[in-house]
């Protein structure tokens, strides 16, 4: 369960939202809508805790995100605009990377075979540089099969993604919020995922 | 633990990719301490009493060359955040990003020194006590550049800004460095000086990485 109450957020003299509420339950996804510069991003960094709010706070189970520290870091997984992908690794050396970042066991086995769902089959050992920019994206969604994170944070998560990919994400994020996990993520697309909370800001 | 062990195989792995990197900051220091001999001319005791003083700057300014890509690609393709979003604590992975960085950089001069110093006729004796000099400052180097690099990321022109902010903190390494061997020289012994290396090495290992990480998150708010 995760608790937002009366978030502010100011970037510079402006300020992009204040006195937000909300609170997203298990098997629950939130869609964060609003137009550019509306403060997306701003507030998705600030669950993740990567950004203090200007004000309010953030629970997750109840307890503020900071005084969790590393207990919440461990159960989130955020997947911000820039892709965290290293050009000069291959799509399975970041992937394995991230996994031992993220502290849990990957075998290399369960590496090539969430590569190969997400349709990089044969390219596991080709450097991330020569991928096009779709496929350099689906390396990173692929950490989402492979990670057992109760909450995922996702930016436009279905940025330069084809039809299949898209397709493939959905699915994905479907069985996580249906296994009891909490999605929340934004799109300017309307996102092909039945129920869902809506959050305007 | 096994994170920062990651992070570092991931940095080195990054580094061979990458080889012209690592090979610029060592050619730098081979080129430039080269040069000295060649403009000076052969005078023994004129460049023995120069090469500790030589071959300490060249260091300096070879460690300071890569610096500001320390955290940039990082930063810039959002692998930091991830970093600091990890169950691990943030600090104990940029120690691992420092310690990478030692090695790619620090370490490759500590190897070439002794081939270098005998452009400048030091005996063995001499060579020993540059190498251990350089084995404690170079870590020291590498750990003090963090806290620039980290301070001056996002920043426009932070190049030059990060010599500004750690050249001048990087004299006490420099005095105590190139007085080590110059103390061996004169027959004083180099002892007071590496002790005082060691002690500065161990202050910085404990207050660079939490400056660095400090630095951090404020670039990445």
């Amino acid at each position: 369960m995760l608790t937002a109450r009366h978030l502010a957020c100011v970037r510079g003299e402006r300020r992009l939202f204040s006195g937000l509420d909300f609170a997203v339950g298990a098997g629950q996804w939130l869609h964060v809508q609003g137009e550019n510069g509306a403060g997306k991003t701003s507030l998705l960094r600030i669950l993740a805790g990567l950004a203090p709010p200007a004000a309010g706070e953030i629970l997750w189970h109840g307890e503020p995100i900071g005084r969790l520290g590393e207990d919440y870091r461990r159960e989130l997984l955020f997947l911000g605009h820039h892709s965290a992908v290293k050009e000069e690794l291959t799509p399975l050396e970041n992937l394995l990377f991230a996994a031992r970042l993220d502290e849990c066991a990957l075998s290399e086995a369960a590496a090539l075979k969430a590569l190969a769902r997400f349709g990089l089959k044969g390219r596991e050992a080709l450097p991330v540089r020569f991928l096009s920019a779709g496929q350099k994206r689906r390396v990173l969604l692929a950490r989402l099969a492979v990670r057992q994170a109760r909450l995922w944070i996702l930016d436009e998560p279905f940025t330069a993604l084809d039809v299949k990919a898209v397709d493939m994400l959905s699915a994905l994020i479907v069985e996580h919020v249906e296994g009891g996990g909490i999605a929340i993520l934004t799109s300017h697309q309307t996102i092909p995922l039945p129920g869902g909370q809506v959050l305007k800001i | 633990m096994n994170a920062v062990l990651a992070v570092i195989r991931r940095d080195l792995l990054l580094a061979m990719r990458r080889k012209s990197e690592v090979f610029t900051a060592l050619f730098f220091f081979v080129i430039v301490t080269s040069l000295f001999p060649l403009g000076l001319g052969p005078e023994p005791a004129l460049l023995k009493k120069i090469a500790p003083g030589v071959i300490w700057v060249a260091a300096l300014l070879a460690t300071m060359l890569g610096l500001s890509r320390l955290f940039a690609p990082d930063h810039a393709d959002g692998t930091l955040e991830q970093l600091a979003l990890s169950p691990a604590p943030l600090g104990l992975l940029i120690t691992g990003k420092i310690a990478a960085h030692w090695i790619t950089t620090g370490l490759p001069l500590v190897l070439m020194a002794p081939v270098l110093g005998l452009q400048y006729d030091l005996d063995a004796g001499a060579l020993g006590v540059m190498v251990a000099a350089l084995l404690l400052g170079t870590p020291l180097l590498s750990l003090i550049g963090a806290i620039g690099a980290a301070l001056t990321l996002g920043v426009r022109g932070g190049g030059v800004l990060i010599s500004l902010l750690v050249l001048p903190l990087y004299v006490p390494a420099l005095i105590f460095g190139a007085g080590a061997v110059e103390a061996h020289l004169s027959g004083l012994g180099a002892a007071g000086h590496l002790s005082l290396l060691a002690a500065l090495l161990a202050l910085a290992v404990f207050f660079a990485p939490w400056a660095t990480t400090a630095a951090l998150r404020i670039a990445l708010e």
